[in-house]
């Protein structure tokens, strides 16, 4: 049902995963045994009500928390085994992430914002400008390199994100209810940024409530009470070969 | 990446909110300033009483009478004393002896009227015994003296408060009913303390016992050393002579008179000076200490408060060192401008007259000053900030 019979490395191998709050009797499982696949070029919609643990799932994803059991590969990589300075690694280079609500850097213009991840993977100045300017040409935002956050709308300040996400050229994009906090026009415009992206081989999984995003992707995962309850897939994954 | 781009972050950190780090700045500015001014102006205190005093003659000997010790011989102290203490041989190392009478008395000139502090009648040696410069005119003489001549100088206040505009020196004005010439204006000395000693009229001593305090004993002696080495062993000399005139007993609890030199006020005064530092040091190190509360407070705050900016980062892959080493940074650029801009403000503050007081600063506080409140800002700068980089990504993110 999810690779169909490609020898491929998968991007995400997610196996058993618990996550639980509290202690005793008030524990509260947010997750309670998730695994889950995810082969590259894949395009993943996980949906489920308030509450499902999707958010929970999706900030093991992108290394943000760590699970209480389980294991998670990442690219290969059992990332449990990691040590703080690896995984800040792993956060910059394998992973792009986008949040509900934006979470630029207040007061810094656009482009420092989106040069942000590439400062800390150590890139000169003269090229990491460059290229931060190509990811925002790339959501149409070139124009508003030096706005800062507070002069943008949010549509554009989502767009910014996601050229933030972007920029370091990362394995796996993760969105976490990226159009949660938007208008429809503001989701059509970063909705079609992300098929874009998935059209050009990156693997994006995302979170949502909505069935209209949800039908943007290729296969959708289904959380109820912190398990998965259907995985289904509706179109092929994008032949990574057209990846940049 | 480099600590210049790190620099680079720290510097767009503070500047991008300039409010916070312009109340920072402030809190740490005042705390640094108000420590080494506060010291500066008891320090001042302190060297103005020594300067003062130091005007009024270090060797010079005052002797007083007419306290206890009943030897059952009279223990005045009379002209024949004055003239025993005047004995070269016995006395070697005085260089002159000035009795003095005091009596404060009502001046007038015209319809014009003064109190004056007091109306002192000595010898002409007491104007260099005390420190007193005739600034206009002149002092009177021995001859004077012989003649119990009724010539007066006067102190500059007491000139100023009784002819105003007009040059006294060659006026006549009234002591006790008495006329006297004014001869001569004495320069100004500046106040000790409590005591203004410009407040001053000085006669010839007969002609002062004449008018207005009769021929008894009197009120003390005031003796020049023949340098200020030698105020120790004038005031043996003078001892030994006076304990022969007044038949005190060797060995005696206590004698009918009192020696007292000015390194002996000199200290009294200085150790008064040392408390009012003291006092305003431990002031100071209040304020030191309400300042550094400020400076954690605010530092604390404003850290905390970026605890969120921090998730981001994190979020964003930036290792724990960069983050500790920006906020760092930031800390000590805040604690240096604000530690710079209090030294500053306390120098220019110390260059003008707070209460009468000339500040004197002293290294010392401005060091300490410095040293504590930057020492208090960087640690509580840095130490929120690594509380929230050691945080997972999300806690950080999550923090409200």
């Amino acid at each position: 049902m999810t690779a169909p019979g490609r020898e491929q490395r998968p991007v995400l191998d997610v196996v058993d995963l618990v996550k639980t709050y509290g202690e005793g009797e008030t524990a509260v499982h947010a997750l309670a045994g998730v695994s889950l696949t995810v082969a590259p070029g894949d395009y993943v919609a996980i949906m489920g009500s308030s509450g499902s643990g999707k958010s929970t799932l999706m900030n093991i994803l992108g290394c943000l928390d760590v699970p209480t059991s389980g294991t998670y590969r990442l690219d290969g990589v059992d990332v449990s085994e990691l040590n703080e300075s690896q995984l800040a690694l792993v956060r910059n280079r394998r992973i792009g992430f986008v949040f509900q609500s934006f979470n630029l850097i207040a007061r810094t213009s656009a482009l420092a914002n989106v040069e942000l991840p590439l400062a800390y993977a150590g890139i000169k100045p003269a090229v990491r400008r460059e290229q931060a300017l190509a990811a925002l040409d790339m959501v149409g935002l070139a124009n508003r390199a030096d706005h800062d956050p507070n002069q943008l709308s949010g549509g554009q300040q989502q767009r910014v994100a996601v050229a933030r996400a972007l920029v370091s050229q990362p394995a796996l994009l993760l969105a976490d209810e990226p159009t949660g906090n938007l208008d429809s026009r503001s989701t059509r415009d970063v909705l079609s940024i992300l098929d874009g992206l998935n059209a050009q081989g990156r693997t994006i999984v995302l979170i949502t409530h909505e069935d209209e995003v949800a039908a943007h992707a290729h296969r959708t995962i289904r959380l109820v009470d912190g398990l998965v309850v259907s995985d289904v897939r509706r179109r092929d994954i994008t032949p990574v070969g057209v990846m940049a | 990446m480099s600590f210049f781009e790190i620099f680079g972050f720290a510097l767009r950190g503070v500047a991008a909110n300039k409010l916070r780090s312009g109340l920072t700045v402030l809190g740490i500015l005042i705390g640094v300033a108000a420590v080494i001014l506060l010291v500066a102006v008891g320090t001042g205190s302190a060297k103005q009483v020594e300067d003062s005093l130091a005007a009024l003659g270090t060797n010079t000997l005052t002797v007083q009478g007419g306290r206890g010790g009943d030897t059952g011989y009279r223990t005045d102290l009379t002209l024949d004393i004055v003239k025993a203490l005047q004995d070269k041989e016995s006395a070697p190392d005085v260089k002159s002896v000035s009795p003095v009478v005091t009596s404060a008395q009502t001046l007038t000139f015209g319809d014009a009227s003064y109190d004056v502090n007091s109306v002192i009648g000595t010898y002409p040696s007491y104007f260099a015994a005390s420190n007193s410069v005739v600034a206009s005119g002149s002092g009177f003489t021995e001859e004077d003296v012989d003649q119990a001549a009724r010539v007066v100088v006067l102190g500059p206040t007491t000139a100023e408060e009784l002819f105003g505009t007009v040059d006294p020196v060659g006026q006549r004005i009234g002591i006790a009913g008495q006329i006297y010439s004014v001869i001569g204006v004495l320069a100004k000395k500046g106040s000790t303390g409590f005591n203004d000693p410009d407040d001053v009229a000085i006669a010839p001593l007969p002609a002062v016992q004449r008018s207005l305090t009769g021929y008894g004993p009197v009120s003390s002696i005031t003796i020049e050393a023949a340098s200020a080495d030698a105020v120790a062993a004038a005031k043996a000399e003078i001892t030994a002579i006076l304990n022969a005139k007044m038949h005190v007993a060797d060995g005696a609890s206590s004698t009918p008179y009192q020696i007292r030199d000015a390194s002996q006020l000199l200290e009294t005064r200085t150790a008064t000076a040392e408390t009012f530092t003291v006092l305003l040091g431990a002031v100071a190190g209040i304020s030191l200490v309400v300042g550094g509360i400020g400076i954690t407070n605010i530092m604390m705050v404003s850290v905390t408060e970026r605890t969120r900016e921090i998730g981001i980062r994190k979020a964003l892959g930036a290792p724990r060192r960069v983050i500790l080493t920006q906020f760092l940074i930031e800390a000590t650029l805040l604690s240096l401008a604000g530690g710079g801009l209090g030294v500053a403000a306390a120098l220019i503050g110390a260059n003008f007259e707070i209460v009468g007081i000339k500040p004197v600063v002293m290294p010392d506080s401005v060091a300490l000053a410095l040293g504590v409140c930057v020492a208090i800002g960087l640690f509580f700068g840095s130490y929120p900030a690594s509380r929230a980089a050691g945080l997972r990504p999300i806690d950080a993110l999550r923090y409200e």
